[in-house]
Parts: C-alpha cells; structure tokens; sequence
C-alpha cells in the first residue's frame, strides 16, 4: 500500500518534525521507495523464531543504591539554550 | 448490601480498575545514580543521564529491583524470572528522552490479589493484574512566569511501581479500602512511603457503569488523583456522569479526564486529545532482566508480617475484636506499639486506651504511634499499670492525658503533682457517702421504692465529692451495703 | 623520514627510545592537518592547544619512564565521541553549539593510555550514510584519486569518513570510528585503510552519541591491522556504565596478528557472491583465500542463507532505534532551539532546522515502522529475520574459525553519484551490515586496487569475542597482500 500525503503528516508530527511541502512530497515518495524495497522481508518465513532484541546474551547488570551523581544543577544546565535560574524553560504549556 | 446507582429506569453497576502509581523508595534513582529526596532546589538531583544527554546511557538500580520484587511477594503475585523493558515515545517538556522507559510486554510481576474488609466485617479480594517498573518523568511549573513553563527534573527518572488492578472494584468504597490496603501493604515493606501529598501515590482510576449482569461498558481513566478521598469521589461523580450520559442516550467516549476536586466533578483532559502512538519497543541499551530465583526466596525470606497475618494474630494471640484488630495493624509501627504496651497487660485495655484517648490526644498534636515524644510507650505503659493497680481510675487517666498532653509531664509526675491518686481509704469514702445520701433522702426513697437505675446517679455525686479520685469498685461496694 | 609517515607500533617504539619527542610528532601532525584538511574536511575541529599540552605530558610521563601504551600516540576522533570541554557535534546543526561536560568511555580509556587528541573528525550527520556527505558541516574528500580520473573528487565512505581520510592522508596514527551498518569498515576500504568492528559489548558505548544502541560498535581505524590491534586493547574493556558492555578480559590483541593461521578453518561465504560484482573485487577475493592456503588454512564454501535480507533488515531496525535516540534532540536542555510559538511549534521548528535530509528520512521510517498497527509488520519481523541472521553466523561459525568476504561492493564512488535513490546508497553496506545485526566481529584490511587504483578492502569476520583469531587471519593477509599504494592527497605529498 503506498504511502499518502497525510501518513507522512502524521509521521512527522509523531516525529515532531515540521516538513516544508516540497519536503513532504520528497519523503514521501523516497520512504515509499524504502517501503516496497523492505517488502522482500514478507518472504521469509519466521512463524517459529523468537525475535532478537540485541546481540547480548548476558542478563542485565545491576548497580549498587548509592547516590554517586547530581547535586551540580550548573552542570546539567550548562548547555541549556534558555534557563531562569536553574530552571529549563519552555513556552507556556497550557494543561 | 451491594452498590448501585438508581438510575431513570432501573440500577447501574460501577466497575473499577485502578493503576497506582508508587514511588518505590530508593536512595538513587531507576537508572541513574542521582539522589530522589523529596524537596531538593530545582535541578539539583539530577545526573547527566535524567537529563538525556547524547550518549548517556542507563543502568538499573538492584534496590529498586528488589523493592518492586518485595511489592510483588507482599501482594501474593507472581514474579516473572525473565522481564523486560520497552520505551514509552512521546514528547513533553519534562521527559528529556523522549521516551519513557517502562515495562510493557514482559512485566516483572503478575498476578496477585489483595483482600479488603468491608465496613460489614466481609472482606473481598481485589485481583492484581501486574506490576511494573518504570521511570518517573520530571515537573513542569506552569505558574511561575507568564508565558514560559519551568522544568525541574529532580524526578525524572525516580524508580515508580505501576500497580494494575482487575476490573475487581464495585464501589467508591472499595476502591478507597483497595487504595488504602495497598498503601498499608507497601508501607509495611517499606518499599512505597505512600505519601499521597507529596506525590509518591498517585492513583489513575478507571470508570465504567453497567446494568447488572451486562458485559462491560467503555470505560474512562480518571488521571492523577491524589487522596484516598477525592478517588471515592471521582468515582462516584464519574460514574453518575456516565449513568447520566447513558441514560440520555448518549454513548460514553473512551478518553481521560481530570478530578476537580473543587467542583466534585471530572472534565476531558482536551489537550491531551491528540491521538497517542508510544511506539513502544524494547529499549536496546538495556538487555532483558533476568532474576536468580535463589534471590527471590532470600527477598521471600526477609518478608515482614504483613496487616492480614497480624491481624489474625492479634485476635488469637490477644483476643482482640476484629474491629481493634484492624486498627491496630493499619499501620506497621501502630502494631508495633501495641505489643511492646501488651507484654504483661491486658490487651483489651491497651488496645481500648490506645485506640481512644491516647489516639485522639495524638490527633490534636499532629503526632503518631510512630513518632510520639508526648506519648512514649514507656509512659502510656506507666499510665495502664496506674489505672491496673487501681492507683488512678480510668476517669482520671482521661485527665492525666489531657494533663501529658498540656505539659509534656510523664503520668507518674502529672499524678503526683495535681494528687490524682485514687482515695482507697474506706473510711473517706464512707464519709462522701453518709454526705451524700443524707443530702440526696428524697432519691434514697425513690430509690428504695424500686427506681434502681437511680444508682449510677450516686455514684457520680460521691466521685463528684471526692474530686474524681474514689476508687469506683470501693464506691460501688459501699453504695450498694448502704442503700441495701 | 617524515613523522607521518609512521605507524602506531613504529611510532611508540621510537617514541620510547627518546628518538623524537611526542610534541615533535604532534606538531607533524597538526601541520599536515593545517596543510591538507582545508581539501580535506577531515577534521570538524582540531584541538591543537590541548594536543600540544597533552603532548608535553606525555614526553614527561616518557622520560619518568611511566608513559602509557598510547604515550605521545596523535589520534583522530570521531565526532560522534563525546570530549569534555571540546564541541561534540555528531556532524549536525542540531548540537552545532554542544560541548559536552563528560568524556566518552572509549576516549577516556584512550587519554588514560597516554594517546593525543588531534581534533574531532567527520561523519555522515548521527553516522547516518556511507560517504560523509551527510553532514551539515561540508563533506570530507577521499584522499584517493582515480587514475582516469584525478580530478573527481571521491567520497571518503562513511559514515567514519572523516576519521578514514584523516589516517590515510597522514594527519593521525590511527583513529577512532563507530560501525553501525558499515561505518569503519566501508570507509576504511575506500581510503585504504584497516578498520576493526569488534564484537558488541567489547568497546563500551558510554559517552558515544547514539544511532542505533543495538548495533552501534566502537571501534579503531589505523594503516595497520597491528595499530587496530593496539588501540583496541586500550578501547575495549568492561564498563558499568554501559549496560550492554560486556564483562570479558581484554587480550594483547596486537600479540594475535603473529599467531599464524596454520590449520585455521576459512569460510567464504556464497551468498555474499552477488550479481554484478565487480571482477576485480572476485578477484582480489580469491586471492585472498589463496594467500590464507598458502599460510597453512584451509577454505571451506559456507552458507549464510539470510544474508540478503541484512540490509532490509537492518533499515528497519537502525531507523526504528534512531527515531527514538534522537528524539531528545528538541531544543530544551542543550543544542539548538529555534523559537516556536507553542512548545509543540519550538520541537517542530528546533527539529526541522536541526536535523538534515537523511536523518529526517530514518526518523520518518522508524517511526512509521514502530507505529500503531505495523510494529508487528516492519519491526517485529525484522528483529525474528534478525535472529535468523544470527543463527546462519553461528551455524558457519560451527564450522570454520573465519570468514573471509569483500568488505565493499565497490570502491571509492564519486560525490553526486549513487544518489539517485536512499536505496542505492544503502546497498553500499550490504557486505557490511550482517556483521553489524549479528553483533559479531569483523575487520577490513586493503587487499588490492581496482582499475583506477582505488582501493579496494576484504574483510575478516570471527566469532564473538574472537577478535583474536581475526586479528591472526587479518594480519597475514595483510602481510601476503603487501598493500603499499599510497594516497594522492597525504603529508608531504607533491599533490598538494
């Protein structure tokens, strides 16, 4: 089923990317292309294969309770582009 | 008797699910080794890795493994040896990653079930879907600034429990006995403070109505509602909503919506309306989690009694009634407290002064069994063997309360110095009781003439001449052989 | 003798004897850079200051006798790698002004080891490509030039073009790369140099920008199996922080490429025989097979019957993986912000601006193939052929010890073409991309030239974790291929 206009709007808003109309009607048509190119996967049968999720087969390491980080707001807002204080800032979130 | 909503044309039935949130105790963080103390300045508890920074990767807290692992034993559910997580995506300003780490398709705990007594001493259980493990996002401040929004990401990343229950729920009350057992069953491990104000309990209550007997209806989630009482009340103004919107022949939407408490009423949360799509995925810089089960017995085996087993045995270990019993067990250190006071007492009355006038003094002070330094165990010990050795009767034990509560006193002192000491000396009482009836002849003769109930009278007026402190059993006996 | 000319192994030895000091070879270096990487681009930043610094330490530590297995080394890094204190910006407009306050694991075991950072190479913008023209900040050139043809100006490969240029032109020893689909192999052969994808798990991923967590590989690139050898053994290594960083002691890998290959078992794998190769990529195939009889291994056809369904495979699950890791680019916390009206508008416009054509493109697919009602269609199902990508390795790998293939379906194309379509572009990696998915671990050596005496690479792939034995088998064929060619652009030479 080829991709619409509208799928890629929807795609990119989920995305949160804005997309000039030219650049919409590009997308489309190249992840289209990418679309039908994956298709051939539809061959394979995997109706009995567990599906991987990473190339690791150890069990997930865990780290001791300790607090060992924080306590320095300068640092982690060091590169903010907009700060009050040692707030973020956003535009007004409206709820 | 069960809970209905008479509606125009017949009962409604509520079903009710709920998803807790419980802010799992911790020194750090889910996935980070920054601090979670409640109250911190803004961004001060952060680590690189809440802030999402490129290339910042986590990696699991075991306590918080282990505290989800004990909220699973302690609520008789399963706990999955293999789980696994995904990534919640969607943007918002207080998610840095933009997605959420949670647990999704292979959660760590399934089912379970909690019981729940209801006001007619029936109890009920609810059963527990799952739990989860996931991260908490951080806070936006929306009234800080007129046209920007503030970010603090002290929570982000703070390990919360995601507790499901089944659609098990039939009533405001029960939901609020599910809530307030599930709190008491984590604050007894120690795993959840449950401190609703402050956040670490935060309820998502789902709503739907029925005629009895009818499969189920849609349902609305009712988002973030944060006390034991405003839960009751969403329910029930959801729920009429709903009947209402029914009966109107109107068709109930699925959609979340807000409790405003002011109004006692729920709204649709609009700007929440665009369509979600989490894209959940399992999270590639972490690998499935996989528990020994030796390690589980060993978190089995370190289990506290939880309030149904205490409970049981404060009523077959002290004879207790169902009613103290439960009191008692509501919270772990209140049980606690009971029992160092019930060593070589009798419980009925610890259990009697404890849950009256020690608890009511504790309410005016703002203090608990937990932390009380007007009222040690020690010295409400000293005040039961008072009142047991017949030193003070329990009409002077109300005052000498009020008295430790005004001055901080002991009961020892608080008696000693305003001299409550019970009057044993027959002779007194002899004397308050001549005194007594020679003034009250007219009552004598009524009482004589068969007005028996006229006893309880005199006896007030002898304590009332002797200040209080006749010891009642002496002034009884001494009434009785003078009145026969 | 010119300073640039040498290789890492050479470089300590000397280093060590006092023969030249690590500022001597350090300012070779930052001269060629300021001599050739204004062609080049090979360099996003050069961080001359804090080399010259790092230099002077590193001759004091050399004269207490203390100096590290990297002392005095100059290194290229990828911009991908975070440097605290030095702009990191994963070639994107959208970390334009990013310095980062914390060092990646894989540099900091580096620095820890004595080496010298030159500066932070070129990419394809979030190691999104395969020829270094997707970054935001100009493309990097081949240093290569075809015979015909000398005023073509090649892509370097990528998305480590940067770094491959900067070690083939003579600028750095040796660098750092990352593989996610290719990108240390591919540009290694283009440039004609060895890059090493080690298994995944054995370089941690710490501080590294992310593109595809399950399949992005850290790894070096030098002009010698032994000088990847080298700076592996101080890359690799376990690490807490990393949660898919795997708890293996790390060898004297440089000690492997002397092991010899006698009675090692070699798989060629047939599938990776495909239709319109060309004849000189057979051909130089072959004889590597025959360089590695000759050293006493046998050859044995095998079979990896999923290979053509890597790259498929693989542009599912690297952009699905992408779309989320880069969703925390959105102008709050660092990097770029443009403005917005709402914050809806700021994350639209910051990301828009932000990220390039490329990087859209994967988000899109990635998001549309984790989307409602086609994760199961797209993304589940790559991760199921994934696993039977995995099972065919481990299969083979029950049979032979290695694999030996071409690393590239080409050489070194020109800048503009194969651009017609993504999907042209993509199967630049479709040698290199099963590796990737299976996680396990390969090595490109130059084996040869094509007609237009561009090189050309073959590369080895082991089992997991036995970067050893492909370190043996990569050695000897380096040693039976004798590659000697040098680049048209490199220090000191008369092209410039």
């Amino acid at each position: 089923m080829p991709l619409d206009r509208s799928t890629i709007r929807r795609i990119a808003r989920l995305a949160r990317i804005r997309l000039e109309e030219s650049e919409a009607e590009r997308l489309r048509q190249e992840l289209d292309g990418i679309l039908a190119w994956v298709e051939m996967l539809n061959s394979v049968d995997v109706s009995e294969v567990a599906p991987m999720t990473g190339a690791i087969t150890i069990g997930l390491k865990m780290r001791p309770d300790i607090v060992t980080d924080g306590g320095d707001a300068d640092l982690v807002l060091g590169n903010a582009p907009e700060r009050v204080g040692d707030f973020y800032t956003v535009p007004k979130v409206v709820e | 008797m069960s809970y209905h909503i008479e509606g125009r044309d017949g009962p409604w039935e509520i079903v009710v699910g709920m998803e807790v949130h419980a802010q799992i105790i911790s020194n750090a963080k889910l996935f980070s080794g920054a601090a979670t103390a409640f109250g911190a300045p803004p961004n001060s508890q952060v680590s690189l890795v809440d802030a999402a920074f490129p290339g910042m990767l986590p990696v699991i807290n075991r306590e918080c493994v282990a505290q989800a692992v004990l909220s699973g034993l302690g609520l008789n559910a399963a706990i999955n040896l293999r789980s696994r997580f995904d990534r919640k995506n969607y943007f918002y300003a207080d998610l840095p990653a933009g997605y959420q780490i949670s647990q999704y398709q292979e959660p760590l705990v399934g089912k379970g079930a909690l019981s729940i007594e209801l006001a007619d001493g029936s109890t009920r259980e609810i059963g527990i879907t799952r739990l989860h493990i996931e991260q908490d996002a951080g806070k936006s401040l929306h009234d800080q600034h007129p046209s920007k929004s503030y970010i603090d990401l002290n929570r982000a990343g703070v390990a919360l429990m995601e507790i499901v229950s089944e659609p098990d729920i039939r009533s405001p009350e029960e939901a609020g006995l599910y809530l307030r057992k599930l709190r008491t069953i984590l604050r007894y491990l120690g795993t959840c403070d449950g401190n609703m104000e402050e956040g670490s309990l935060r309820a998502d209550v789902n709503v739907s109505v029925r005629r009895p007997g009818e499969g189920l209806r849609t349902r609305c989630e009712v988002k973030n509602v944060n006390s034991v009482r405003f839960v009751m009340q969403a329910i029930e103004a959801e729920a009429h909503r709903q009947v209402e919107v029914w009966e109107a022949g109107g068709e109930v939407l699925q959609e979340t919506r807000l409790f405003d408490p002011a109004r006692g009423a729920t709204r649709s949360m609009r700007s929440k309306e665009e369509a979600h799509d989490y894209r959940y995925f399992p999270d590639p810089d972490l690998v499935p989690l996989t528990l020994d089960p030796a390690w589980i017995e060993e978190l089995r085996s370190a289990l506290p009694e939880l309030p149904d087993a205490k409970k049981a045995r404060f009523m077959a270990e002290y004879g207790l009634s169902a009613y103290d019993a439960s009191q008692l067990v509501a919270e772990a250190p209140t049980a606690d407290y009971f029992e160092t006071l019930a060593k070589g007492r009798r419980a009925k009355a610890v259990a009697n002064l404890m849950l009256g006038d020690i608890q009511a003094a504790l309410n005016r002070l703002g203090q608990s069994f937990a932390a009380t330094p007007t009222f040690p165990s020690e010295a409400v010990g000293a005040l039961l063997d008072m009142i047991e050795d017949g030193t003070i009767n329990g009409r002077i034990a109300k005052e000498v309360i009020e008295e430790m509560e005004a001055s901080g006193e002991g009961p020892r002192a608080v008696v000693a110095r305003k001299g409550l000491c019970q009057v044993t000396d027959t002779a007194a009482i002899e004397e308050a009781v001549t005194a007594v009836l020679a003034r009250e002849s007219a009552k004598v003769a009524e009482y004589r003439a068969g007005k028996e109930k006229l006893f309880g009278y005199f006896v007030g007026q002898v304590m009332k001449a002797m200040g209080g402190k006749g010891n009642p059993a002496l002034v009884n006996e001494t009434l009785k052989k003078r009145l026969a | 003798m010119n300073l640039t000319d040498l290789g890492l192994g050479p470089a300590r030895r000397a280093l060590g004897r006092r023969e030249f000091s690590a500022r001597e070879l350090t300012l070779a270096h930052l001269a060629a850079i300021e001599a050739l990487n204004p062609r080049l681009n090979a360099f996003l930043l050069v961080t001359a200051e804090e080399a010259l610094a790092a230099a002077e330490a590193a001759d004091a530590a050399l004269a207490r006798g203390e100096g590290g297995p990297l002392a005095g080394i100059p290194l290229a890094i990828k911009d991908i790698f975070c440097t605290k204190g030095v702009r990191t910006t994963a070639a994107s407009r959208i970390l334009e002004p990013f310095v980062p306050p914390y060092e990646s694991t894989v540099t900091a075991n580096l620095r820890r080891d004595g080496a010298i950072f030159l500066g932070k190479t070129n990419l394809d913008e979030f190691a999104m490509g395969s020829s270094t023209t997707n970054s935001a900040y100009g493309s990097t050139e081949n240093p290569w030039k075809r015979r015909q043809d000398p005023a073509a100006r090649l892509v370097p490969g990528g998305s480590s073009g940067g770094s491959a240029a900067a070690v083939a032109a003579r600028l750095a020893i040796g660098a750092t790369g990352t593989d996610t689909g290719g990108s240390i192999r591919q540009p290694a052969s283009f440039c004609g140099i060895t890059g090493l994808k080690p298994t995944y798990g054995r370089c941690s991923r710490y501080g590294v920008i992310a593109f595809a967590s399950s399949l992005d590989h850290p790894g070096p690139m030098a002009r010698s199996v032994e000088d990847c050898a080298i700076l592996l053994c101080s890359m690799a290594g376990h690490d807490s922080r990393d949660s898919t960083s795997v708890d293996v002691p790390v060898p004297d890998y440089a000690a492997a490429c002397n092991k010899g290959i006698r009675g090692l078992r070699i798989g060629v794998p047939r599938e990776y025989r495909v239709d319109g190769m060309p004849a000189e990529i057979e051909e130089m195939w072959r004889s590597g097979l025959a360089w590695l009889e000759d050293a006493g291994a046998t050859v044995h056809d095998v079979s990896l019957p999923h290979t053509k369904y890597g790259l498929p495979t693989y542009y599912i699950v690297a952009p699905a993986e992408a779309s989320s890791n880069l969703a925390r680019y959105d102008g709050v916390r660092y990097g770029l912000r443009v403005p917005g009206e709402d914050l809806i508008d700021l994350y639209e416009e910051t990301r828009g601006a932000g990220f390039g054509a490329e990087v859209k493109r994967r988000i899109l697919i990635g998001t549309y193939v984790l989307s409602a009602g086609y994760y199961d269609a797209y993304y589940l199902k790559a991760q199921k052929i994934r696993a039977l990508i995995l099972r065919d390795f481990t299969d083979a790998f029950a049979e032979v010890d290695a694999l030996l293939a071409p690393t590239a379906p080409s050489a070194a194309f020109a800048e503009g073409e194969k651009t017609e379509d993504p999907v042209t572009m993509y199967l630049n990696d479709v040698f290199t991309v099963p590796a990737d998915l299976a996680g396990v671990p390969a090595i490109s050596v130059p084996a040869g030239l094509d007609a237009d005496g561009l090189p050309l690479g073959l590369q080895v792939i082991g089992r997991p974790f036995g970067e050893e034995t492909m370190i043996a088998v990569a050695a000897q064929l380096e040693r039976a291929a004798s590659f000697t060619a040098l680049p048209a652009l490199r220090a000191g030479s008369p092209a410039i």
